[in-house]
């Protein structure tokens, strides 16, 4: 496991660098295929809407996999997060047309956890529209 | 109607194998639009300190998830899976999940609880590999919106 940050470099508070990342609908249908969630809320509209969904929805864990980027990016070792969670508070609304939506993700060390571990806290924010779409979305990350 | 409070604690048997193959993590990967090379370059994961390339983290869901059809499906149970949502989900992991893995899941229910008429279910996965290791636990919390006019 090799973290490019070391532990004595961060404080709480510290930011990680932010990342928007797009989605469209043929975003969706990729991820149904790579993760086998066929759901048709993210892809058919008619079902969306009939099930009471102002619109497709992109996959929570589709979201969930964007967030964590901005940790796994920050630490370079993907293998160094621990601990990964949480709650998909509103769904990323993703319309019709080539430009779709974006998710927009900032996150910072909230708690340095273990000197001897070397483990820090990260507490990340995703937005998309305006609107939090994960809440309690915390990493726990093992540094250099 | 209120899930059987008696299914609580109530562990479903360990699921036949899944391999992880590499291909699979490089179609994941691209999916989610991530190039680290640790999850398609054996020669970037292995400078990492890793045997083979590594999954995203979230990978392993695809997984736990299916396991977790088990529980869902479940007769029963009775769940009424076409109410179904996905509340939260969490991961600890011992290791990452790699390419070569033959991971089996074990599922338990963790927890049933009902509020305001919605039935909350917490399934907990438990990832281990070929040699019995532990690789990573998985919590889904499934909540199951209560039926217009119930």
């Amino acid at each position: 496991m090799t973290a490019k940050i070391r532990y004595e470099d961060v404080e709480p508070g510290t930011e990680l660098p932010a990342a928007s990342f797009p989605v469209t609908r043929a975003t969706l249908v990729q991820y149904a295929g790579a993760s086998g969630d066929f759901n048709p809320i993210h892809w058919n509209e008619r079902f969306a809407k009939e099930v009471g969904l102002p619109d497709v929805i992109a996959h929570g864990m589709f979201t969930m996999a964007e967030a964590v980027r901005v940790v796994t990016d920050w630490v370079g070792d993907p293998g160094a997060v621990s601990e990964y969670g949480v709650r998909f508070t509103k769904p990323v609304i993703v319309p019709n047309d080539d430009t779709g939506a974006l998710i927009e993700v900032t996150a910072k060390v909230a708690a340095k956890l273990d000197d001897e571990a070397r483990t820090v806290r990260v507490d990340i924010t995703a937005m998309s529209a305006g609107q939090k779409v994960l809440g309690m979305s915390r990493a726990v990350v093992r540094l250099a | 109607m209120a899930l059987d409070q008696s299914f609580v604690g109530r562990t479903y048997p360990p699921t036949a194998p899944y391999e992880v193959g590499r291909e699979k993590i490089r179609e994941f990967a691209v999916a989610v639009g991530d190039d680290n090379p640790a999850y398609t370059d054996p020669e970037a994961a292995k400078a990492l300190g890793h045997t083979d390339v590594i999954a995203p983290p979230t990978f392993v869901f695809a997984i736990t998830f299916s396991a977790a059809g088990q529980v869902i499906q479940d007769p029963q149970l009775g769940l009424d899976y076409s109410r179904v949502v996905h509340g939260d989900q969490k991961f600890a992991y011992s290791r990452p999940v790699r390419a070569g893995d033959r991971l089996t899941v074990t599922s338990t229910i963790e927890a049933i609880k009902s509020l305001a008429g919605n039935d909350i279910l917490d399934i907990r996965g438990e990832v281990h590999d070929e040699a019995g290791e532990h690789v990573v636990t998985a919590w889904t919390k499934l909540v199951s919106r209560a039926a217009e006019g119930a």
